[in-house]
């Protein structure tokens, strides 16, 4: 089934959302339960709410955000991921994504473990640093800076980059089984040269815990 | 029964300030039929003081109930007609415009049984004997307050709260109200509140009433007999307590360690008097709070709150204790609240996530303790303004005609 902006008309959505998220909606059973890790102002969710009737719930730490949550009528507990999911029990939801967000946390495996504790389905898009330009960057000398990683060296919440095959390997390495890729470059979907030319990975996984 | 006599002049809409419900007075609504409380103790009648604001719709379904902490009433908004000095406990809350907007919403205070501010309580007359209850004052919990307040939403003709809204000692008379009339509340609004206290938590309540009942004028409770008021060990109780609501961050900047009346080159007075400003506003604050409160409600209600414990009949388990929960949740915290802090939020968020109610929790970084849930702060009364509106916008209740207030 193809997700553009078909639901937007529908629903009467002012804009239309992002083509990954669009994505990430079309992985997302109708009616299903779902978490978004550092869900922003609830952009996802209130799409999720209205064009799948997902039951939705959104974590996230900036007071700003949190207020546009509560504005869109999206739920939202606010908390700092780093600190875990404990609030939430095993298995609770139906998918847990987690949107841009992967490359700037700490503990990088242990988010993604718990996301298999609390979801059967995970998704988690980050900026693909092996974006060949990046590549080109250093050898010009010079750390990459490109659109979904417009930071310089020194300032960049972003510290754990990673490349496709990256992430492919440390997810097999927490048994967590990867059912679906897309891949994006300036918003276009990517489908050819996936690990050089997109600047934005989208993965679905299942969780080792689901039964 | 409830009388359903008019009250005089409920709310003088003239010369009201932008966001101000303006001049009002309350009503005292009578309850004949016998109250059976958890302490297996009946109250035979009693009487509820109430103020309310904006304006019930025609299906009734747009009714606000506001309870109250430890020492506040029903007087939740605007200024009293006996005195014009006398603002609501919440008025920056609830108002035209206000994150509570009473010019969409009806929102109802009531003074909680055993208080002291005209619903009845230890110094309301005993008819049974003519005189002052006193000690005799049959003991109170916060289940018993819910089962008070639901016979004054019977006497609106209310089935079915949009929302029922607390702080601190509120906010366990809303989840209260969400476990046990879970068909009654539509939204449950929790904030800076507990699912119960904490040994510390009941530590300082016990300080605080064995610093009243030791008080010679206390006289077993039966002061009013004797014509005394034991004011000193009230003041205590009121000094220990506001310790409680302020954080120590917030005590440091306000009073620091500054002298009230230091001698010449700032030298100490090596006394017992007070030496440091902070010991001169609790004084204060105690002292202020000892001409007002009834001693034998303070400990009524300090007790209430340590009995408060919805997980007890569950093993503990408050998620089994709030599987009858049928409301959607508002949970607020404050970071610095070190008597309800954040982590006794999250185990309610916890307890509805596991019962998949749906929840809503905002933890504010504020630097004034406990207090703060009292206090203006723009990212907290925008949660709650946000919160207000999707409630409005589920009954298809009017927009918001105006912002006033804290989000002005």
């Amino acid at each position: 089934m193809s997700v553009s902006a078909f639901a937007v008309k529908e629903t009467g959505l002012a804009e239309s959302i992002r083509p990954d998220l669009a994505r990430i909606a079309s992985w997302i059973a109708p009616g299903s339960r779902v978490l978004d890790l550092g869900c922003g102002d609830g952009e996802l969710l209130a799409y999720l709410q209205e064009t799948r009737r997902v039951v939705g719930a959104g974590v996230e730490i900036s007071d700003e955000q949190v207020i546009g949550c509560v504005r869109r009528g999206v739920r939202v507990i606010q908390q700092n991921l780093e600190e875990g999911l404990a609030l939430f029990d095993d298995q609770q939801f139906d998918t847990v994504v987690l949107s841009q967000t992967l490359q700037s946390m700490h503990r990088t495996e242990h988010i993604l473990r718990e996301m298999a504790r609390v979801a059967r389905y995970g998704v988690v898009s980050f900026p693909n640093f092996g974006y060949w330009p990046h590549g080109w960057s250093i050898l010009m000398g010079r750390m990459p800076v490109t659109g979904e990683m417009p930071f310089q060296w020194y300032d960049t919440p972003n510290i754990h980059l990673c490349t496709l095959k990256d992430f492919q390997d440390l997810a097999r390495s927490l048994g967590l089984r990867i059912t679906h890729l897309a891949a994006f470059k300036d918003s276009k979907e990517v489908k050819l040269l996936r690990g050089w030319r997109s600047t934005l990975a989208v993965y679905r996984f299942e969780s080792p815990n689901a039964n | 029964m409830a009388d359903l006599s008019v009250p005089e002049s409920q709310v003088n809409v003239f010369n009201a300030p932008t966001g101000s419900v303006g001049i009002v007075s309350p009503q005292y609504l009578s309850f004949d039929e016998p109250l059976h409380l958890a302490s297996g103790q009946v109250l035979p009648a009693y009487e509820l003081a109430i103020e309310t604001y904006g304006e019930l719709n025609a299906d009734h379904s747009n009714a606000v109930l506001i309870c109250h902490a430890l020492n506040a009433s029903h007087h939740v908004a605007g200024r009293a007609q006996e005195d014009p000095q006398d603002l609501g406990w919440w008025d920056n809350m609830v108002g035209p415009g206000k994150a509570v907007d009473t010019e969409r919403f009806f929102v109802i205070g009531i003074n909680n049984l055993g208080s002291c501010f005209g619903s009845t309580g230890p110094a309301s007359v005993n008819p049974a004997t003519g005189e002052p209850w006193g000690a005799a004052f049959p003991m109170l919990t916060v289940e018993d307050w819910v089962k008070a307040q639901a016979r004054v939403a019977d006497y609106f003709g209310i089935k079915r709260f949009a929302a029922v809204m607390g702080g601190s000692l509120g906010g366990m008379q809303a989840l209260s109200w969400a476990i046990t009339c879970p068909d009654r509340v539509a939204h449950c609004v929790v904030i800076a509140s507990t699912p119960r206290l904490s040994a510390q938590n009941i530590g300082f309540n016990e300080v605080a009433r064995r610093a009243i009942i030791t008080d010679p004028d206390f006289h077993g409770g039966n002061y009013y007999a004797h014509g005394t008021v034991p004011r000193r060990g009230l003041a205590v109780a009121r000094m220990v307590g506001h310790i409680t609501y302020l954080s120590d961050d917030d005590m440091a900047e306000k009073f620091g360690r500054a002298q009230r009346a230091p001698a010449a080159n700032g030298a100490f007075r090596y006394g017992y008097d007070v030496e440091f400003e902070v010991e001169s506003y609790l004084r204060y604050q105690g002292e202020k709070f000892s001409t007002y409160f009834d001693a034998n409600t303070y400990l009524l209600t300090t007790r209430a709150l340590d009995y408060f414990d919805p997980a007890r009949h569950h093993g503990g388990d408050l998620a089994a204790a709030m599987k009858a929960a049928n409301a959607d949740f508002l949970l607020v915290s404050f970071t610095t609240d070190w008597r309800f802090p954040p982590e006794r939020s999250r185990e309610i968020v916890r307890a509805l996530l596991n019962n998949k109610r749906p929840v809503t929790y905002a933890q504010i970084d504020a630097p004034h303790g406990h207090d703060a849930f009292l206090l203006d702060d723009r990212r907290y009364h925008a949660v709650v303004q946000g919160y207000y509106d999707r409630i409005a916008r589920e009954l298809g209740l009017p927009q918001r005609k105006s912002t006033t207030g804290v989000l002005a």
